[in-house]
């Protein structure tokens, strides 16, 4: 765990996974989730290969988001199973996943509102300081060392990020588009080997949403950090993505790369509606 | 955001603190002449003589303030009980004033059925983390992402439910706090100053420098450790906490048990000053004030909140409350509490209330 994510490598499971990119690190098979009598999703099954950017569209309520959520333990679905880095998580709790390397950011941005940009992406390192709390209290000895090398961490993140003047402000204070990009950093700060992204872009001008994309980008070839987002601007998915799964009314209609997904009919017609 | 050069020139009124200056500054002015004006001499027994009073006679002003300042760390030591369950949850929990009277009772309770002091401080204290486990698990798990109202009202059951179960294990007569076996000192220092004499009481003495050492302890938990920043951060939001690997039930229980801790220390201060009741828990609701002037979310807030009510009661009961017969202590602190709610809502100290519309 301690290790950085670009060093640390998969087991090999599924077999029937080609590795054109790399290998599963996360398969999801026959997932049905169900909220009393209302089905979020349904028997779905697609899997994200280490190093890829995987994209997951579809119309509005198709279970998007249910779906990261049963990836990161908030859901737990009633059926099928997923399988993480080759071992079976049955009702993994999100601090789990957390722990395990998964990273995630929020449709509707989830940050800690009255600490500063600074203080939320330092909450990303939780897991990764170990020192005892007494010597943290006093700022002295081991613990003051283990504090400025996460500050050291955090610094980075900030610059990659290009968020270096908002770092001391309490981000319920900041426009919409940098409170996404400081979520992002928090996720960052976890040094996640899978990072979920839930409508990065959602609410975003044009140029904001080219620095995303940039950003996006950067993380998945500079840290080799594997992204599944979830996206509606059909223009970003194709650039950004690798893979593309298509769901509807909490089903898979279509799984290939962009330009297969593009050509798909089922998703022509999920997305325009078909003439009857 | 602006270029500098544009801007208009400040308006000075906008800032709190030049307003409430300059409404002190007239409502001085203004007593200043009512006195004059006034023929019977009530105003002058409002706004003059209190400070004629102070000024003549200064060793009462300070054994005054000595009272209010030891008041108001005690004050304060609740205050903090709340403040760090509403850091870190988000809501205001009835039930601290409780917590008090249920630990104050528990070590007294212990040690009269011959358990020795010291030991009985250690298993009240196992007995705090039990209450923080329990309430953790039957309380506040099923409660996750629910409202802050409904935590709320869960705190008034958890209150009610420490009452009844209190006074069915300890009986609900006044117990005496065992101060003397836990070496807490008794008696007074006279200080012969300002041409009077001036007495402390030592385990006043006491109650102040346990009380801010503690303070200054949770300051710098709160401040510097990982898990202090894991407290502040689920407040804020449960799932971007659990999303960073923060385990709610974990926190909760910490929160929890620190606030047992406190309400302990803060048992055992007050049972030595008055003695061990549910009265206490009256007292206890004091803290309320003490935290919409110092800010719901500050522990330096909690201090000063609680100084300046504990101070202000003194001063108010010994130079104004004869004017009207006494007995003003009682609702002065929320009458205080009430003017802050006008200028200030988020307290002295708090985080300021932000909402992006």
């Amino acid at each position: 765990m301690n290790a950085t994510a670009m060093n640390l490598t998969g087991e090999p499971i599924a077999a029937k996974a080609e590795t054109k990119k790399g290998e599963v690190l996360l398969a999801v098979e026959n997932i049905s989730l169900r909220f009393g009598g209302v089905k979020a999703i349904t028997d779905v099954s697609f899997d994200i290969r280490k190093g890829e950017v995987r994209a997951i569209i579809g119309p509005n309520g198709a279970g998007k988001t249910s779906m990261l959520n049963c990836i990161n333990g908030f859901y737990h679905p009633q059926e099928g199973q997923i399988t993480y880095k080759g071992v079976r998580r049955p009702r993994v709790k999100p601090h789990q996943a957390a722990a395990d390397g998964i990273a995630r950011t929020f449709q509707n941005v989830a940050l800690f509102k009255g600490m500063s940009t600074l203080d939320n992406i330092m909450t990303g390192r939780t897991l990764k300081m170990h020192r005892n709390f007494f010597w943290q209290a006093l700022r002295h000895g081991p613990a003051m060392t283990e504090e400025i090398e996460h500050r050291k961490k955090v610094e980075d993140i900030i610059d990659f990020l290009q968020i270096q003047h908002i770092r001391k402000l309490p981000v319920g204070k900041l426009p919409y588009g940098l409170q996404k990009r400081v979520e992002l950093g928090r996720a960052l700060a976890m040094e996640p080997e899978l990072l979920l992204l839930d409508e990065p872009m959602a609410g975003m001008n044009l140029e904001e949403k080219e620095d995303m994309c940039r950003f996006i980008l950067d993380v998945n070839s500079e840290f080799g950090t594997t992204i599944a987002l979830i996206e509606h601007d059909m223009g970003v998915v194709m650039d950004l993505s690798d893979r593309v799964v298509v769901l509807e009314y909490g089903r898979k209609i279509a799984d290939g790369t962009p330009a297969e997904v593009k050509a798909d009919q089922k998703v022509i017609d999920a997305y325009l509606g078909v003439a009857h | 955001m602006t270029d500098a050069t544009l801007r208009p020139a400040p308006n000075l009124l906008a800032n709190g603190w030049v307003k409430a200056a300059l409404i002190l500054a007239a409502i001085v002015a203004a007593a200043m002449v009512a006195a004059k004006l006034d023929g019977s001499g009530t105003a002058y027994k409002v706004f003059i003589d209190p400070f004629v009073q102070m000024v003549e006679l200064p060793d009462l002003l300070v054994q005054t303030l000595w009272e209010g300042l030891v008041t108001g760390v005690l004050y304060a030591l609740i205050a903090l009980g709340f403040v760090l369950i509403f850091k870190a949850s988000g809501v205001f929990n009835f039930a601290q004033g409780i917590m008090v009277v249920f630990a104050a009772l528990t070590l007294v309770g212990l040690h009269e059925k011959g358990v020795p002091a010291f030991l009985a401080v250690i298993l009240t204290l196992g007995v705090m983390f039990v209450l923080a486990v329990t309430i953790e698990r039957m309380v506040l798990r099923p409660l996750v992402n629910q409202p802050d109202i409904i935590l709320f009202m869960a705190t008034f059951g958890i209150t009610y439910f420490l009452i009844g179960f209190g006074e069915s294990v300890f009986g609900g007569n006044p117990k005496q706090m065992i101060a003397e076996q836990l070496y807490l000192p008794k008696g007074a220092i006279d200080l012969n100053i300002l041409g009077g004499r001036v007495s402390l009481q030592k385990i006043d003495i006491a109650a102040a420098v346990i009380a801010s050492i503690m303070i200054a302890a949770l300051a710098l938990f709160f401040q510097y450790t990982r898990i202090g920043r894991a407290l502040r951060a689920v407040a804020d939001s449960h799932k971007a906490a659990l999303s960073v690997g923060i385990s709610l039930n974990q926190i909760w229980v910490i929160v929890w048990f620190t606030a047992g801790i406190v309400a302990l220390i803060t048992g055992i201060m007050w049972g030595a000053r008055s003695d061990v009741s549910f009265a206490l828990e009256i007292v206890a609701l004091k803290a309320l004030p003490v935290l919409i002037l110092g800010g719901f979310t500050s522990i330096p807030g909690a201090i000063v909140g609680g100084l300046i009510i504990g101070i202000g009661e003194k001063l108010g009961e010994f130079y104004w409350g004869p004017l009207i017969g006494g007995g003003i202590e009682s609702w002065l602190a929320y009458f205080i509490a009430l003017g802050f709610l006008l200028f200030r809502p988020q307290g002295l100290f708090g985080d300021k209330i932000i909402e992006r519309i």
